[in-house]
């Protein structure tokens, strides 16, 4: 290893261009890290056997309780961060809920939602004067929002959406209040298993253009260190467990 | 005062080094009383909640070692990572680039701009875009550039840099913020009510709405490249970047090659350290993996996703012995508990990095000369080593800086001639012993009766703004020599 009192200044180290810049800092990578010019590389065996294998490390035991003490934590933790938690026994209530949640916020009856099948199939009939518009969310017009999770982790209140046509990215952020349907089985203890969720709902090795954690409402604490919510996003936010 | 510090630091966050000046700097700032108020809230701020959100992980410091591992795993096989990487992000669709300097990354980021015709480029909190002064660069060039963190957007309108990673705009008071919204904003009514943060948060909001909606391209860092899925992930409360990367035709990502790790497993303990370590919350509100642009069934998302990996010195510090330091994640934990730090901010250290992450960073990045003041801008408490979530050795490392700077001899005649005087006293017990001895048996019988000094000659830089208080006649080394002996009950 170099010493750092021969360093080379990173402006005057450059004047070997030759190659690509992609060859270039591998090179410097390389030879940092002593790796022999030519012959197998035993690394690239381990660095393999890392990725397929995606072994788990130490799991928190905040993330690795009984159900119920995860759903008490869960929701826990997220109301702490100033984000609403209404239990419905069943699918069938999550309407006369989200109406019973707008109200209450003197909110209008009025929702943007994904093309998604399991909030399509929901009894909208329970509440008439509910509103639904699909397609992503239009910032001058939509005040409400409604995603569904594919799954959430219990230790830190995180609720896990993917985007999709089921979910337009744009759901989760436009909005004054964003809400959420969050199915009580999909709900785990650690990152980990949510992780493992996401892999068998999308597929192994499939992901959306964006997974998105959501541990509570925009907040920003930029102005002297004070916290406030809805720096950019959703003002509000509230989850509906199902089950 | 504050307006001298401004200049300083150039126009439109153009960073120019003044890490040469630091020892001018920290002068400036200590004299700077809005800038003290600003500071004064740290160890009830983030110190504090750091140590909350500590207390409810009981596994903390067990993970603080696997972030270690982790990181210290990625970077002994950085290249087979950073190669995995680019074949699942460029499979999902991704454009990878990669830009050797700063100078690189600003045309590459420049040209996929100008390909699309770009008027305006919305940006969310990236510290290696502030690195390379990317703003300036696309400005140079036409664009108009805003940032959308709010801290960020604060210390743009103001002409500054950000003097912390993870707060902007920790130097700033709430007062000094409302005054700056009234003379920028000047399309709002002159006359209008900024009671509290949350209505200066509002009026911001509304301005950035119309930004995110125009914008062209948007541009985000990465705390994280993920080889495993090809993805880049990005950590906020705010929900900006999300805005900025999702309603812009383009995204363009700009990070480093020291971000990649192999699996979605690595990231989850990394992820349990950072927000604890940064603002003290157990997670951040929103956490984002990115992968490729919208799919042709998407509603929405970028139609464009490009991922510009920097090196710029990183693989030589990759080759140093200062190369734990590329293990950092950006928390600012360092920077929150240093009392250096705590007593100047972050303008004083000159570069994009500051505090204790800086004081390594630095000297490797813009040479010892030019860096040479940062690592001895340190007590060397050890704090900074205490709380980093990855365990970077920090006072070592700086330790190897003052090394290398001694060796280059960029210190003036006095003092070197003072620190030869003193190795060549410490290396002869006996000659120190009679020395020291000597000398507090002088000071004890001069300055005894008064208490102490209120100033003395050669030791200026302690009386100035202190007392120094008298030698009791004895030293430290005949007073342990006695108690073990049993002699000396009272000590």
């Amino acid at each position: 290893m170099s010493s750092p009192d021969v360093w080379p200044k990173t402006a005057s180290s450059f004047n070997n261009r030759s190659g690509s810049a992609r060859e270039r800092i591998f090179a410097k990578v390389r030879a940092a890290l002593d790796v022999p010019a030519s012959g197998p590389d035993p690394r690239l065996t381990i660095v393999e056997r890392r990725i397929a294998e995606r072994r788990r490390h130490m799991l928190p035991a905040r993330a690795t309780m009984a159900p119920a003490d995860l759903r008490a934590q869960f929701a826990t933790h997220l109301t702490r961060g100033k984000a609403s938690v209404i239990d419905v026994a069943e699918d069938a209530g999550v309407p006369a809920a989200i109406a019973s949640y707008l109200r209450a916020q003197n909110l209008p009856p009025t929702l943007r939602i994904g093309d998604d099948a399991r909030l399509r199939s929901l009894p909208w009939d329970t509440t008439p004067s509910m509103t639904l518009r699909y397609g992503r969310a239009d910032p001058h017009t939509d005040a409400v929002t409604l995603s569904y999770a594919v799954a959430a982790a219990a230790e830190t209140g995180t609720l896990v959406l993917a985007s999709g046509p089921d979910n337009p990215v744009s759901l989760s952020f436009l909005p004054d209040t964003h809400l959420i349907v969050l199915n009580a089985a999909t709900l785990v203890g650690a990152y980990e298993d949510a992780f493992d969720i996401v892999r068998a709902t999308l597929g192994d090795g499939v992901m959306p253009r964006t997974l998105n954690f959501i541990s509570g409402p925009s907040r920003t604490a930029d102005i002297g260190g004070i916290p406030v919510m809805g720096a950019h996003g959703p003002r509000h936010l509230a989850v509906f467990v199902v089950g | 005062m504050g307006f001298s510090m401004r200049r300083r630091y150039g126009t439109q966050g153009n960073m120019k080094p003044t890490s040469a000046d630091f020892k001018h700097n920290a002068r400036v700032a200590l004299d700077d009383p809005q800038l003290q108020r600003a500071l004064s809230g740290l160890p009830t701020g983030l110190v504090a909640q750091r140590t909350a959100a500590r207390a409810g992980l009981p596994e903390f410091e067990a993970f603080r070692t696997v972030g270690r591992d982790v990181k210290n795993h990625m970077l002994a096989n950085l290249d087979l990572y950073l190669a995995k990487y680019e074949e699942r992000a460029t499979a999902n669709g991704a454009i990878v680039h990669w830009a050797e300097t700063a100078t690189d990354a600003n045309e590459i980021i420049a040209k996929i701009c100008r390909d699309v015709d770009a008027k305006l480029v919305t940006k969310g909190k990236s510290m290696v875009s502030e690195e390379i002064a990317l703003n300036a660069h696309l400005e140079a060039q036409g664009m108009r550039v805003v940032e959308t963190d709010l801290g960020e957007y604060l210390v743009q309108i103001r002409g500054e840099v950000p003097s912390h990673i993870i707060v902007p705009a920790l130097h700033l008071t709430e007062a000094q913020v409302e005054a700056e919204f009234r003379e920028k904003h000047t399309h709002l009514p002159k006359d209008r009510p900024l009671p509290d943060p949350a209505s200066m948060v509002a009026e911001a909001r509304a301005i950035m709405r119309a930004n995110y909606i125009e914008a062209d391209v948007g541009i985000t860092g990465a705390n994280f490249l993920i080889a495993e899925t090809g993805s880049s992930v990005i950590v906020t409360n705010e929900g900006n970047g999300d805005l900025t990367q999702s309603l812009a035709r383009v995204h363009v990502v700009i990070t480093s090659i020291e971000k990649v790790v192999a699996t979605l497993e690595d990231v989850a303990p990394l992820l349990r350290l950072l927000a604890r370590s940064a603002t003290g919350q157990d997670i951040s509100n929103y956490v984002t993996f990115s992968t490729g642009p919208r799919r042709a069934a998407d509603p929405d998302g970028p139609e464009q996703y490009h991922v510009v990996i920097l090196d710029n010195g990183r693989s030589e510090i990759l080759a140093s012995d200062v190369r734990d330091v590329l293990r950092c994640i950006r928390c600012g934990a360092c920077m929150n508990h240093c009392p250096v730090y705590q007593s100047i901010g972050g303008h004083a250290y000159g570069w994009v990095y500051p505090g204790p992450i800086g004081a390594v960073l630095t000297p490797a990045q813009l040479g010892v000369q030019t860096g040479r003041h940062l690592p001895g801008a340190s007590t060397f408490c050890g704090k900074c080593a205490d709380v980093c979530p990855v365990k970077i050795p920090l006072p070592d490392l700086m330790r190897k800086w003052r090394e290398a700077d001694f060796r280059q001899g960029n210190q003036g005649v006095l003092a070197r001639a003072g620190l030869s005087m003193w190795a060549a006293l410490a290396k002869r017990p006996r000659a120190y012993h009679t020395v020291t001895r000597a000398v507090a048996l002088l000071l004890g019988a001069w300055g005894r009766s008064r208490g102490g000094f209120r100033s003395l000659p050669f030791a200026g830089g302690w009386t100035k703004h202190r007392d120094l208080p008298a030698p009791q006649g004895r030293t430290f080394q005949q007073l342990w020599a006695e108690q073990q002996k049993g002699l000396s009950p009272d000590v």
